[in-house]
């Protein structure tokens, strides 16, 4: 490894100062400040504020709505991943074994992250509408009740679509550059001693795109949990009875919403929490398996 | 070019001269498209009508963000003078003690004439204290009314001029229109939590909460479990599993009207501040107005409705002059001229006797206009239909919402369901009370 030794000691802080600028401001001053409002309990325009130690975090652990949301965020994260990772994949092999049209189909299907979540959200609530969606009108045809307003199931169906379908486009790129980057030969080597398609793609391709899988689980879970507030919000706000009401979207409602600013601010320090352990997790454990 | 520039230069800085002459007043608000522009409108009249003061409104968006930037600001101290905050945030503001100016001390500190009698008793009566101070300046304020299809109930074989009065009428009604097949469903709502709940509550003189409903003090407690309460959710209920009524999802019911647009539903409940975008909206067919029906077994029924909407709060912080000003501005918004405008134009109730007598040509030549009126004035308010004031209410109704739900769902029965918005309001009550000690 090759080392720059600055022989300015006040050089590199001032190069890096910048970043460090922002980090700050952006991220650790906030979060401290998240840290300390969760100790708190303060009316809403911070007239009287008294230190209550734990009492933010007792009360989450003591209310079941907290337990749903964090029911609902597992559900919603996993299927989200799993959906938009294996959606990916599939285009991703069909077009890694095309020869000519690759691009094209390439810019196709790249096309949809363009497009920003709130967006996003308000287009799949018109066609998931009930009263004016086509799609509720085409199920109706088929003597299916699509209702999300009001059935729970069908909301979460809904959340998860919305959110995948835009996140496809990321995994879908990364996959077929994964899918790029493993040797023909190995694959012709494995035909040849008889392996057949199914055998190739879990013995070759999928351990040798195993690097780039983990990446992408790491972004979608986080995607999921943290940036899919605005098709939430665009969608069902949370809804019916709090059936899609995710972590991230609970502390913007309790915070913003309701005005309840300790229990707002103990829900981020959970959540902050949960960041580090996934973190933590999965490059101590999970990256030691995956082999680069 | 450069004379261009410097001549601009000069121009901006003799207006920056001018205007700082002035003493700006901010008004945060939250009202969109064609009510913006009206507000900007009567804010225009203000400022034309003086010399000393500029109000000048900004649209800070939804009633809920509105508040929120508002509660930041002063956080941050740079709130502005006054900040236009929704009915149900009126608990919060109340409890605020330091962070408001109550308008009727403003008036007074500022010597503007201000007579709390000329106005009507059913509005500002939701924003006054147990002592009689008006503690903000409504502006905008509606009631729940009935709206039905004309044609649709023509069509059925029904008196197109006589809408039903009670709710077994309402059952009778959409059963003689769906069997008939003028129309797939009876009935819809905007507003579970304002229409179905609170507003079902006050028409049928029914307790919503202890302490006169919360203007008795901030140990307020829920008492929406009550009989008439549960009957009716059970009534909606059993609707809905007959097709009879259709839900129209939370908060707001952004699904309901578009069903009574669509001729699906032949009858809705809906804001009387809705009665122009529904007519603008019920293009092939013509619309009936009546009051809120009512169950005729209930003693004392039907009451008075409540209202909703917003009102005018002043925050603290600000210098003599601002508050000077915005008295002045207060001043101007009451006049019956203005009330009348804004009343006419937006379908908002007027808030002073004054305005509404003057409006009476406007009621003659629009009939349905003078519904809410009517209905918000039909008796003098008792403990039960003054209003509601609890903390924490932005999430008290997303909880009436929910177990709405889960009783539509079939989780739950009404009384399972009302226990529940009960039980989970009471602790948001109980919070609300220690934050604010």
């Amino acid at each position: 490894m090759k080392r720059t030794i600055f022989s300015n000691q006040l050089l590199p802080w001032l190069l890096l100062a910048p970043q460090l600028a922002i980090t700050f401001i952006f991220f650790l001053w906030p979060a401290a400040q998240a840290i300390r409002q969760s100790f708190l309990r303060e009316d809403a325009f911070g007239i009287n504020t008294s230190f209550v130690g734990l009492a933010n975090f007792e009360a989450l652990w003591n209310s079941s709505q907290y337990l749903n949301s964090l029911k609902v965020t597992a559900i919603f994260a996993v299927s989200v991943t799993v959906l938009s990772m294996g959606a990916a994949l599939l285009l991703a092999i069909a077009v890694d074994r095309m020869m000519k049209s690759t691009r094209p189909y390439t810019t196709l299907l790249v096309w949809p992250y363009a497009v920003a979540p709130a967006v996003a959200g308000i287009l799949w609530w018109f066609i998931f509408n009930p009263t004016i969606g086509v799609l509720p009108y085409v199920m109706d045809r088929f003597g299916y009740d699509w209702n999300h307003v009001s059935n729970p199931g069908q909301a979460m169906t809904l959340v998860v679509i919305a959110s995948a379908w835009k996140q496809i486009s990321y995994n879908f790129l990364f996959f077929v550059a994964g899918l790029q980057a493993i040797p023909a030969s190995m694959r012709e080597a494995a035909a040849i001693d008889g392996a057949g398609p199914v055998r190739r793609f879990f013995d070759i391709t999928l351990p040798l795109l195993s690097p780039t899988t983990f990446f992408l689980l790491v972004v979608n879970i986080v995607y999921s949990m943290f940036e899919t507030f605005a098709v939430i919000d665009a969608t069902t706000e949370g809804g019916p009875a709090q059936a899609t009401n995710i972590m991230v979207y609970k502390v913007y409602f309790d915070g913003f919403v309701g005005q309840n600013i300790g229990s707002s601010a103990a829900q981020s320090v959970v959540l902050m929490l949960i960041v580090i352990a996934l973190t933590v997790i999965q490059f101590r454990y999970v990256e030691k398996r995956v082999e680069y | 070019m450069n004379h261009i520039a410097t001549g601009a230069t000069i121009a901006l800085a003799l207006s920056a001269a001018s205007a700082q002459a002035q003493t700006e007043i901010q008004w945060w608000h939250a009202m969109g498209g064609e009510l913006g522009t009206k507000l900007e409108e009567i804010v225009q009249g203000f400022n034309d009508s003086q010399e000393e003061y500029t109000v000048v409104p900004s649209y800070k968006g939804t009633y809920p963000e509105t508040m929120t930037a508002a509660i930041a600001a002063f956080r941050a101290n740079e709130q502005p003078a006054i900040v236009q905050v929704f009915e149900v945030g009126t608990g919060t503001m109340m409890a605020a003690e330091g962070a408001i100016v109550p308008v009727y001390q403003l008036m007074e500190d500022n010597d503007v004439a201000f007579d709390p009698q000329a106005f009507l008793p059913q509005v500002v009566g939701y924003y006054t204290d147990t002592d009689g101070n008006m503690l903000s300046m409504p502006f905008n304020s509606s009631t729940p009314i009935f709206y039905y299809n004309k044609n649709v109930f023509e069509a059925a074989g029904l008196d197109p001029e006589q809408p039903p009065e009670t709710w077994a009428q309402v059952e009778e009604f959409s059963k003689t229109i769906m069997d008939s097949g003028a129309a797939t469903c009876g009935f819809t709502s905007d507003w579970i939590s304002w229409i179905q709940t609170e507003n079902l509550s006050a028409w049928h003189n029914q307790p919503i909460g202890t302490e006169e409903n919360g203007f008795g003090g901030p140990s307020v407690r829920l008492t929406v479990n009550g009989p008439v309460q549960v009957k009716h959710w059970e009534n909606l209920k059993r609707w809905a599993d007959e097709g009879i009524f259709k839900y129209g999802g939370p908060v707001g019911g952004d699904n309901a009207r578009p069903m009574f647009y669509t001729q699906e539903c032949a009858m809705v409940m809906a804001s009387s501040a809705s009665r122009a975008g529904i007519l603008a909206n019920a293009q092939e067919f013509e619309v009936g107005f009546g009051m809120l029906p009512y169950y005729d077994d209930v003693e004392g029924a039907p009451q008075n409705s409540i209202i909703g909407g917003a009102t005018l709060w002043v925050l603290s912080g600000k210098s003599d002059e601002e508050y000077a000003g915005a008295a002045k501005f207060f001043e101007y918004l009451s006049s019956p001229e203005v009330q009348a405008d804004w009343a006419s134009f937006s379908g908002y109730l007027p808030i002073t006797q004054a305005a509404g007598d003057q409006m009476a040509s406007y009621f003659e030549e629009n009939p349905g206009a003078d519904t809410g009126l009517r209905q918000i004035t039909l008796n003098e308010p008792t403990e039960n239909s003054k209003g509601l004031r609890f903390g924490n209410y932005v999430q008290i109704r997303g909880i009436i919402d929910e177990e709405f739900e889960q009783m539509l769902a079939g989780s739950k029965d009404a009384q399972g369901a009302l226990d529940s918005v009960v039980e989970r309001g009471n602790q948001l009550l109980e919070e609300f009370e220690a934050q604010s000690q």
